[in-house]
């Protein structure tokens, strides 16, 4: 018990503030996750899952909390015109917390039922799915920071797609972080996908502002049964940055997932991902790639839990690491007993660029049904030199050929990313970030400070 | 009698049938009292005869392990086990009347021997055959072949008569490999350990015969914890074989070894084990606790550590036999097959730290798993900052019969060196249809063909063992998987 304690004591000294400035659902939970943070602290380099990321020790400074809801003064439209090529979007944003309608997302009409906003609004709103959703799936019991983002988070973004409804369009979500001062930002989204619906939603984090950021971040995501769903998170943030994110997942019978976490720029990334099949049938395809360098650091982590018989997932991680950085990849695929026909591949492939550069990797497996189909496979490795001499010998310099090789090997991840407008834009950015120019977009203010 | 009981009478029969050693020895033993404390400690030094430097190397570690929790990371679920309930030290090799002639064993003793298939009398080894070191609870009874491998320099006996002969030498390496802070069974073993195998092979030898140390519990009540050192000097060989067995008891016992091994400049150890500890019986009662520490540090420039382990006893077995390489282009091997059956547990794998340049490892695990049994394979590839050029392999399969039992895999690597190269691949299967297909349209018996395919599947790494092993650890394979059909 150590740095917790600030926190709950700011938590009890403003426990009035954080529900006026939230709604029903959100203070519902409160109380119960001051209980599980007292009880079971933050996570720490003593706990397996987080020995390569020390996440209790993000907690140490005195982060500013804007629990009052002040007005940040952010012109979003000015701060971001961040497109994706030949991709048209419906723009929201998060600025830390606080949900906003892009010009074009306001105008536009959804479909019948569709609600697309801020998950405080949302409580008001459709109090009977917020409350029979938020919160149910992040276990804060388990070591993690849904605890402490339960406490304090007190806006975010809610999407609720009803049974059989298809958004043709892919919503944006851009987060933001922008504040005078170092801040902490828990912010929290929750999807509801119907029978039959389908949504595809790309999360793209930038740092307004060059100042500290601590962001906790959980995402639940229910995806109906024969619903689809396609999440695709970039983080393009800056070196001081610190972001610890929770994605659940929850798939009911035929339904189809992907979620694609891809950090090109970062200070600390923590993603956790737990996925849990409840119907069979189901697909689900995970993917990411991380390429930092200085002294960054990314640490994934997947836990797909096969509950039921007869479902596939699928797992593709790439990491390039150059200078200081360091990565970790830790991935479990849980098949219960009875989850006959299981299929599962996990992956995971590391490129050192330098002699600093650190990599640490645990694939596992754990088993307990036997006609299952089940395999990992995980390596730690340079560039092919033969396929660096092959370029050589035909007069490619050599700086271009490694550009070349890294950018093929990043190139496999992008390929699975099923969302194809995106792979001409995170090729480029990826290709910028290894020949060391930042990987930002020249568009906003948000890439340029 | 109704069929369900028939069924039943007839699954003990064949389970009775399936162990084979699990008879008891009735030979006068001395047992100390149960329970542990620095007094059993220094009692089991004194029945030893041992100098004040080893009481010492004792009770520091009894100390330390005072301090220390029994660790719960592993893949196992272990009852509580009373620690002083447990008797320490059982010697029966002490005669009951008439003056002690330390040449002359029990011949209950002999028979027992015998009757697990290890000839104590040279005459009846096979020709150019192996020397074993014969332990029963916690005192070796005999060790063959002395005078044969004394006429090359290669010291080859007891660990109690190293202590007294060659204190130099033991001083010298015991705990430099594992010291007793590793790990809490480590910690214990190094206060109480008993007899294990003490092997030095001279500068340039090449040991002439296999080496084998094989390991008996027989009293009730007690643990083994027999500790091994092996001291292969530069351009060296040896290949040291181990073996053990114990009772069917309704009790469960505790078997806390620590296997430690030095390997210098361009040496050669190969250290196999076909360990069928008594496993309990089909509703999981009985059975004997294996955790055992087991480490190699290859040290020497060249030098090769290979360790091939056959794992089918033990209720519960925690094990991880590791190489440190660390001298420039050493390498480290580890093949496997671990077997679990009924109620079983084992977590086991390997640790392969590359520190030298050009170090290179390989790691074949095959797991088997049946009835309802846990089975996992752990590992940890690390790979320091001054490994340029280190290399690792490693593979691991785990094979399903059956829906009720699980198998795991938890590998883990650490690369902190750019130059390294690491792949690890892991598959989960059952047992291919198609090929128990062919096999059953050839008239092969379901069981049978079951014994074909996994002898088959393990194949890879029972071609690794002497063989005089291989040959028992395929029977073994096959026996304990009798009764896995349906």
């Amino acid at each position: 018990m150590k740095f917790e304690q600030n926190y709950i004591d700011i938590f009890n000294q403003n426990r009035a503030l954080i529900d006026q400035g939230s709604a029903g659902a959100l203070n519902a939970l409160r109380d119960k996750a001051l209980d599980c943070l007292e009880r079971n602290g933050l996570p720490h380099k003593g706990l397996e899952e987080y020995l390569h990321t020390d996440v209790a020790h993000w907690f140490e400074p005195d982060w500013g909390m804007n629990l009052s809801r002040l007005d940040m003064h952010v012109d979003l439209a000015q701060a971001f015109r961040c497109n994706v090529p030949n991709l048209s979007t419906l723009l929201y944003f998060l600025a830390n917390d606080e949900f906003a309608l892009s010009d074009t997302a306001a105008k536009a009409s959804l479909p019948d039922g569709v609600f697309v906003g801020s998950l405080r609004r949302a409580a008001k709103e459709l109090p009977a799915i917020v409350e029979s959703h938020y919160g149910t799936l992040a276990d804060m019991d388990r070591p993690g920071i849904a605890a402490v983002n339960t406490m304090f988070a007190q806006d975010g973004l809610m999407i609720y797609v009803p049974d059989g409804v298809i958004l043709d369009k892919p919503l944006q979500l851009v987060t933001l972080l922008h504040s005078p001062v170092d801040l902490m930002v828990n912010r929290r989204i929750l999807i509801v996908l119907g029978r039959g619906a389908q949504l595809r939603l790309l999360l793209c984090d930038h740092a307004l502002a060059a100042n500290n950021f601590l962001t906790t971040q959980i995402v639940e995501a229910f995806a109906g049964a024969g619903s689809s769903l396609e999440l695709y998170d970039l983080e393009e943030t800056h070196n001081a940055n610190l972001r610890v994110s929770e994605f659940y997942i929850n798939q009911e019978a035929d339904s189809n997932v992907e979620a694609d976490f891809v950090t090109l720029h970062n200070g600390q990334t923590r993603n956790s991902v737990f996925s849990t099949f409840v119907g069979r049938g189901s697909n689900l395809s995970l993917n990411g790639i991380a390429t930092i360098d200085r002294e960054q650091h990314v640490d994934n982590m997947t836990f797909v839990d096969h509950r039921v018989s007869d479902c596939t997932s699928n797992e593709l991680f790439k990491y390039v690491l150059d200078d200081n950085a360091s990565g970790a990849f830790a991935g479990k695929v849980l098949v219960r007993h009875g989850a006959q026909h299981t299929e599962s591949q996990q992956t995971n492939r590391n490129i050192c660029l330098t002699r600093q550069a650190r990599m640490f990797t645990q694939p596992q497996l754990e088993i307990y049904a036997d006609d299952v189909k089940c395999s990992h496979g995980a390596t730690v490795g340079q560039l092919d030199e033969k396929a660096m001499f092959y370029m050589r010998q035909r007069g490619i310099p050599e700086k271009e050929a490694r550009m070349m090789l890294m950018q093929a090997f990043v190139g496999e991840v992008i390929g699975h990313i099923a969302l194809e407008p995106l792979h001409d834009r995170l090729n480029r950015l990826v290709e910028k970030r290894f020949r060391g120019e930042l990987s930002q977009c020249e568009g906003c203010r948000a890439c340029r400070e | 009698m109704d069929t369900a009981s028939q069924d039943n009478s007839l699954i003990r029969e064949i389970s009775a049938e399936k162990y084979r050693y699990g008879f008891t020895t009735d030979v006068h033993t001395e047992i100390i009292d149960r329970g542990l404390t620095e007094d059993t400690v220094r009692l089991i030094s004194e029945r030893k005869g041992e100098p004040e430097w080893m009481l010492e190397f004792r009770l520091k570690a009894y100390r330390h392990w005072l301090t220390m929790e029994m660790p719960h990371w592993a893949h196992l679920d272990i009852p509580e086990i009373d620690y002083q309930n447990i008797s320490y030290y059982a010697d029966p090799t002490v005669k009951k009347q008439g003056p002690k002639n330390l040449d002359e064993i029990d011949p209950q003793v002999m028979k027992t021997f015998d009757k697990l298939g290890i000839p104590l009398e040279e005459r009846l080894a096979l020709s150019g055959g192996v020397a074993v070191d014969a332990v029963m609870d916690s005192v070796s009874v005999k060790t063959t072949f002395k005078q044969t491998l004394a006429e090359k320099g290669i010291i080859f006996c007891s660990m109690g008569e190293a202590v007294r002969n060659h204190p130099d030498l033991v001083r010298q390496y015991l705990g430099s490999v594992v010291n007793y802070r590793d790990n809490f069974f480590a910690a214990l073993n190094s206060a109480v350990f008993s007899d294990g195998s003490f092997v030095y092979i001279p500068k340039g030898v090449r040991c002439p015969m296999e080496l084998s140390t094989y390991f008996r519990i027989n009293a009730a009540g007690t643990g083994q914890f027999e500790r091994t050192l092996i001291v292969a000097d530069d351009d060296s060989y040896v290949s040291y074989l181990e073996g053990c067995t114990a009772p069917m008891r309704d009790e469960n016992q505790l078997h806390a070894a620590i296997v430690e091994i030095v390997v210098l400049d361009r040496a050669e150890v190969k250290y196999s084990t076909v360990q069928n500890w008594y496993p309990g019986d089909e509703n999981g009662r009985g059975g004997v606790y294996n955790f055992v520490t087991k480490r190699g540090l290859v040290k020497g420039v060249d030098a090769k550590l290979s360790w091939t382990q056959v794992e089918t006893g033990s209720a519960i077995t925690w094990k991880y036999p590791s190489c440190v390489l660390q001298g420039d282009g050493a390498q480290g091997e580890f093949y496997s097959v671990a077997l679990t059956n009924n109620w079983q547990q084992a977590d086991t794998g390997t640790k392969m730290i590359h520190l030298g340049r050009n170090t290179r490892s390989t790691v074949i695990s095959k797991g088997i798993s049946a009835g309802h049994s846990q089975n996992s394979y752990r590992g940890l590839i690390k790979v320091g900052e001054h490994a340029d050029g280190a290399r690792n392999y490693s593979q691991c399969d785990s094979l399903l019969l059956g829906s009720e039992c699980g198998a795991h895999t938890f590998p883990y690597m650490d690369v902190k060196n750019e130059t390294a190269i690491v792949e690890h691949e892991a598959t989960t299967s059952k047992i291919s249809e198609d090929q128990l297909f062919y096999c059953n349209q050839r008239g092969i018996p379901m069981e049978q063909a079951i014994g074909l395919i996994v002898n088959g599947y393990a194949k890879e790494v029972l071609n690794k063992l002497p063989m005089e092993f291989a040959v028992e650890a395929q029977r073994l394979l096959s026996v304990s998987l009798e009764n896995t059909v349906g």
